[in-house]
């Protein structure tokens, strides 16, 4: 399983990459992996705030039906339309297939966030 | 309760299965390395091979079997010939559908039929409650295995380990005692894929070895398929799934099964006289296909809607792997299953456009002839 060490992460597998005042969120190597091949994915409209945690899109494998939750509060600064077309690029390289990047609302929202070790411990529980 | 297991659960966890719980059974949806649409591409373009021992079978017996199952189900049994099989749905007295199932004539005095897991209790209890003298029923669902190998080469696979040739068994039609890679097997052309392939029963203890020599029969041109592609496969063929397409409040001719309900039949069979007046009074709903305009994937129980009123509902939809796209079959007032008919999909609170369709579906490359 592939947890790249400079993101943080959610208990739901997503990623986020921050960037300043900014973050790039997606979904992890483990989310993807069992979610199995993604069909489709409904991304946020540009504008719209959210507080953590709460669903801005929606990703749906052949079987699966899931939300995408947010790792922090912001508003959508820029979402990844490529993904609309190409869906299984979440398959291919989960970490560069980003899904939005968030004007983040309150940086102490990533306080809240795994590290990529805590990460990996968490996996391992669910594995077991 | 626990999941029960197949004779094959050894093998499942051998070729890194992601095992689920199917109606009670702990199988594999997927395999490591391959996934639903690699899985699904296989069998379309090779071979696949399923572990499908949760089916049950049940052998019907006696001077009167005959006469049993030709009342019990809703296709006419008489003109089969020996090691013929027949597809039937069976109904209760509403028109409502028990099962589907395969039968396969031993003789006029033996049958053997094939019903699906998740209702193969229920539908045992069915057969000996409608039981007539002269007839018994036996279960003989834990004493089989049942391996499907499906695909274009599907064929040229089995043959390399079995004593018959295969071309003498054509589709729907059985041979009952095969050697298969040494072990005693039924061997019959039949599948739930839309391509032409095989269904061997075989005893439990003797399944491992027979997936095992398959495999290797089969090299490249075979791998092991899970549950996610057998639900893509047969989908994509239009087979109907209980409790989707055909159901206890569905009629097989609302489902569109009608070909499979004989209703000329001289005898009476358990649903004749509702399915009778259905037939008379005219279908109120129909199973239809449709694809998707705006973009959303249909799925399973999703509401159908006209300007707002409720007319439906998705019976399976999915992206489809062969054509990429969206598409699916929905049950629907009969005033909107003319083909070309605009309807909304509800997805996630949202109406999503769809169009009523027609040859949407995958053509069966079945060797019905």
């Amino acid at each position: 399983m592939n947890i790249p060490g400079n993101l943080l992460y959610t208990d739901e597998h997503e990623w986020i990459s921050v960037d300043g005042d900014t973050g790039r969120i997606g979904i992890t190597d483990y989310a993807q992996h069992h979610l199995g091949d993604i069909v489709f994915v409904e991304l946020p409209e540009v504008g719209d705030s959210f507080a953590m945690r709460d669903a801005v899109g929606v990703i749906e494998s052949v079987k699966a039906v899931v939300s995408l939750y947010t790792p922090a509060s912001g508003t959508i600064l820029e979402v990844n339309e490529e993904l609309e077309d190409s869906p299984e690029l979440l398959n291919e390289a989960p970490y560069d297939s980003w899904i939005a990047v968030i004007e983040l609302g309150d940086k102490n929202d990533l306080q809240k966030l795994m590290t990529a070790e805590a990460y990996a411990a968490f996996c391992q529980t669910l594995e077991d | 309760m626990s999941l029960r297991q197949t004779p094959l659960y050894d093998m499942h966890l051998k070729y890194n299965g992601k095992m689920i719980d199917f109606g009670g059974w702990e199988l594999p949806v997927q395999f490591e390395g391959m996934g639903i649409i690699k899985e699904h591409n296989m069998v379309r373009e090779s071979a696949g091979l399923f572990d499908v021992s949760h089916m049950g079978e049940v052998f019907i017996t006696g001077e009167k079997a005959e006469d049993f199952v030709q009342g019990l189900v809703t296709n006419d049994i008489r003109g089969m010939k020996d090691f013929q099989i027949l597809y039937s749905p069976i109904c209760y007295p509403d028109g409502g559908v028990v099962d589907d199932l395969l039968i396969y004539k031993y003789s006029n005095q033996k049958y053997l039929l094939v019903i699906n897991a998740g209702n193969a209790d229920k539908d045992f209890s069915w057969i000996q409650q409608n039981l007539i003298d002269g007839v018994t029923a036996v279960n003989v669902s834990a004493e089989y295995a049942q391996l499907a190998l499906q695909g274009p080469r599907a064929q040229e696979i089995l043959q390399k380990i079995c004593d018959v040739d295969l071309d003498s068994i054509k589709f729907f039609w059985f041979n009952p005692a095969v050697k298969v890679a040494g072990m005693e097997c039924i061997v019959s052309r039949t599948g739930y894929t839309g391509e032409d392939g095989f269904e061997v029963y075989v005893k439990a203890d003797d399944a491992a070895f027979l997936w095992e020599e398959i495999l290797q029969a089969g090299g490249d041109l075979v791998s092991p398929i899970g549950l996610g592609a057998r639900d893509t496969l047969r989908f994509e063929a239009k087979l109907p799934l209980y409790g989707q397409e055909i159901d206890h409040d569905i009629t097989p001719l609302e489902a569109g099964l009608g070909f499979f309900v004989k209703l000329n039949k001289d005898d009476d069979f358990i649903g004749k006289s509702a399915l009778l007046k259905q037939k008379e009074t005219g279908l109120s709903r129909k199973l239809v296909e449709f694809e998707m305009l705006d973009k959303g994937i249909p799925r399973s129980h999703y509401e159908i809607q006209k300007d707002g009123k409720v007319i439906g509902h998705v019976t399976t939809g999915m992206h489809s792997p062969t054509f990429k796209k969206p598409i699916g079959l929905a049950l629907i007032s009969i005033e909107y299953s003319e083909p070309g008919t605009e309807i909304d999909i509800i997805i996630r609170d949202k109406p999503i456009k769809a169009r009523v369709g027609t040859g949407l579906f995958y053509k069966k490359q079945t060797k019905a002839k």
